[in-house]
């Protein structure tokens, strides 16, 4: 910053020296990108738009691929999967705010320190075995199903709501996680001030506590819908195929027992869930810019 | 994360595996046509039947010289496959290198491909027909004809031996009779309404080879055919509509648990199930659905690269042998070389009068049959189920 103070004078070496230093820092960084996500990735573009004969090797281009992966059962699943993913961010994001709220707002250092190591376990407890337990408590014929006689109530685990109660089991603990750091950073300063100037508690979240956590909302969002969006194991454990989700059809298509030769179709598939993961990211990343500042 | 860098040493362990193995190529038919058998010599990895070695003795000789046999996607628990390795391994003193038991189909002719040439790839693969098929037009497998060949029906083998079909079994109802007061012994029996959320696959049908038989049986069941399996789609949407279904996908735990008290799988899982969880509060009874008769039969094939070819033929000769076929009839499996043996009285009687009974002999799908029931699964079944 101090270089547009004084420009010229000694700001040209300085930089001319930093620059090449600074790359130099960067590559590992650099390379580990490159290597660990430009090279799947490119992988994964050229199979989804190259076919291979079997009969003869010959490999040309196509975006038959492509054009399959956006029609039919497979446009169905990534629209499922967006929906699912979308809802269950939504409700765990709000519900982990509350949460996370609650908590830092408390005086208890031991009831702040249980729900965020809680959180740490539960937010990293998915796939199978989490499948497993919900099916052992509240499946067709779980301990808390029979016990509250959930059945009469409409509850069906195997399906769309069940799988988003299931989703938001890990969802929630993972919002608490990401955003009490940002709650912390929220200072009781400027609600002191916001109220000495006559504010309502309304006003202050309006006009000062929302804009500033802002980013963080929105980013714990982005991470809530990503995770929701790659999971896999515990909607594969519970629903099969009865709630299209385009993280089973990937698997059907590319280790399964049954269908053969489309390998290409999940590769198309991976592609459009960049796509789409990609989207989402360009939404979040200029508006966090905005105003992250605001949490320093 | 590390499949990058991984896929790298391994291009250049392939390099290195592709000099050594032609190097041994060169050196092996000195060896062979040295050696004083006098019986025909010829490559093992050529070797299209046990008479191309001269004896059983030969191929078991040229197989103990490699030592090694390269197994993939074979689940110990799975139609007795921990018993047949042991019994291989204590027979030709060869170790047997298992590697990804719970792997697909798939998976095997991933392995297949992306390993040739290396020391590390399968010699030999259990496959799901479709995937027998469709490796055979690709080329990747070598044929061989097993010393039983002959007995083996039309239907069942390659023509040229790329594939033989081994052991199979019939779509068939688990029932656990704690639970379930009168077990439905046909298709059109699921339907009652008494079996509200009972009813599982074993599986997605789209992915799961054994879920994907029970709706071509239900299929069967309800007027459709080998050609059409668009009846046995609209059947498992008339159950799930009355909610009958459950999506989820039944496994050993729960069976246990008794959250999948109905499950249509093969009758050899279930069957095994039946042994597995008796005395655990679980009385799981088997039967074989009269209305949809379909029976599927896994194919043993040989890597057309295979690192040990002479081992890799000996356990196919193994595996067609009467001990190896009564092994997978220990697992309830019925082996395909059954008929010929109980004639010949062969076949372990006692595990031949525990199988689930069955009217009829089976009949299979054409290949183009199967792949347009595969492609109307894959186009249907979401929309039915959702």
């Amino acid at each position: 910053m101090s270089s547009t103070t004084d420009p010229r004078v000694a700001g040209g070496t300085r930089r001319r020296r930093r620059g090449p230093r600074t790359w130099l820092a960067t590559l590992p960084l650099l390379t580990f990108t490159g290597l660990c996500f430009g090279i799947p990735l490119g992988a994964m573009a050229y199979g989804a738009v190259t076919r291979t004969e079997p009969a003869n090797g010959a490999t040309r281009l196509t975006g038959e691929h492509l054009a399959r992966s956006l029609q039919g059962p497979y446009l169905d699943s990534l629209i499922g999967s967006v929906q699912l993913s979308a809802l269950t961010a939504l409700v765990g994001g709000v519900l982990g705010v509350v949460i996370a709220q609650a908590v830092v707002t408390s005086r208890s250092a031991g009831l702040r320190s249980a729900a965020l190591t809680a959180s740490g376990v539960l937010a990293n407890f998915g796939g199978v075995p989490l499948a497993f337990a919900f099916i052992a408590t509240v499946g067709i014929s779980g301990v808390v199903t029979q016990l509250a006689d959930l059945t009469a109530f409409g509850w069906n685990l195997y399906s769309f709501t069940g799988l988003a109660v299931v989703y938001l089991y890990f969802l929630i603990p993972l919002m608490v996680l990401v955003i009490a750091p940002a709650l912390d950073g929220l200072r009781p300063q400027w609600r002191e001030a916001a109220q000495s100037s006559g504010a309502t508690g309304r006003q202050f979240w309006r006009h000062v506590g929302l804009p500033v956590l802002a980013p963080s909302l929105l980013g714990g969002f982005v991470l809530l819908f990503g995770t929701a969006f790659a999971a896999h194991a515990t909607a594969a454990a519970l629903v099969g195929g009865s709630v299209p989700l385009v993280t089973l059809k990937i698997a059907d298509a590319l280790s399964g027992n049954v269908l053969t030769g489309q390998e290409n179709v999940a590769l198309a598939l991976g592609l459009d869930m960049i796509l789409i993961a990609g989207l989402v990211m360009a939404v979040y990343l200029p508006l966090q810019r905005r105003s992250a500042r605001w949490l320093r | 994360m590390l499949s990058s860098s991984a896929r790298r040493g391994a291009a250049v362990l392939l390099s290195a595996a592709v000099l050594t193995t032609l190097s041994a190529c060169g050196a092996a038919p000195d060896q062979k046509s040295g050696g004083a058998d006098g019986a025909k010599s010829v490559q093992p990895g050529a070797a299209t039947s046990v008479a191309d070695f001269g004896s059983l003795e030969a191929l078991a000789a040229a197989a103990q010289k490699e030592g090694e046999l390269n197994v993939i996607a074979l689940p110990p628990d799975w139609a007795n496959y921990g018993e047949i390795i042991k019994a291989f391994e204590a027979k030709y003193k060869i170790k047997v290198n298992g590697e990804n038991p719970d792997a697909s189909s798939s998976d095997e002719i991933a392995a297949v491909k992306s390993r040739k040439g290396q020391k590390r790839a399968p010699d030999v693969l259990d496959l799901g027909i479709a995937f027998a098929r469709s490796g055979a037009a690709e080329n990747l497998f070598a044929p061989y004809k097993v010393t039983g060949w002959d007995k083996i029906p039309a239907a069942q083998k390659d023509a040229d031996g790329r594939w033989t079909n081994d052991y199979g079994g019939y779509v068939s109802i688990g029932c656990d009779a704690a639970r379930i007061p009168t077990c439905p012994q046909t298709f059109a029996d699921l339907l009652k309404p008494e079996y509200k959320g009972k009813v599982a696959l074993n599986g997605n049908p789209t992915k799961s080879g054994s879920a994907f038989g029970g709706v071509y049986a239900a299929a069967l069941a309800n007027k459709g055919s080998f050609a059409d399996i668009q009846p046995g789609i609209d059947f498992f949407g008339q159950l799930k509509k009355s909610g009958n279904f459950i999506p989820v996908e039944s496994t050993p735990a729960t069976v246990e648990k008794g959250e999948t008290p109905i499950s249509i799988d093969w009758d050899y899982l279930n069957a095994g199930y039946a042994d597995q969880f008796k005395g655990k509060g679980v009385d799981w009874k088997v039967a074989v659905p009269t209305d949809g008769v379909y029976a599927q039969y896994y194919s043993q094939a040989v890597n057309k690269e295979a690192p040990n070819p002479a081992a890799a033929r000996l356990w196919l000769e193994f595996l067609y042998s009467a001990e190896g076929q009564n092994l997978w009839l220990k697992g309830y499996a019925r082996p395909v070389l059954l008929p010929g043996m109980t004639q010949d009285g062969t076949a372990d009687q006692a595990a031949v009068a525990k199988l689930p009974q069955v009217q009829g002999t089976p009949a299979f799908p054409a290949s183009e049959e199967l792949d347009k029931a595969k492609a109307t699964l894959a186009e249907k079944w979401d929309k039915a189920l959702s």
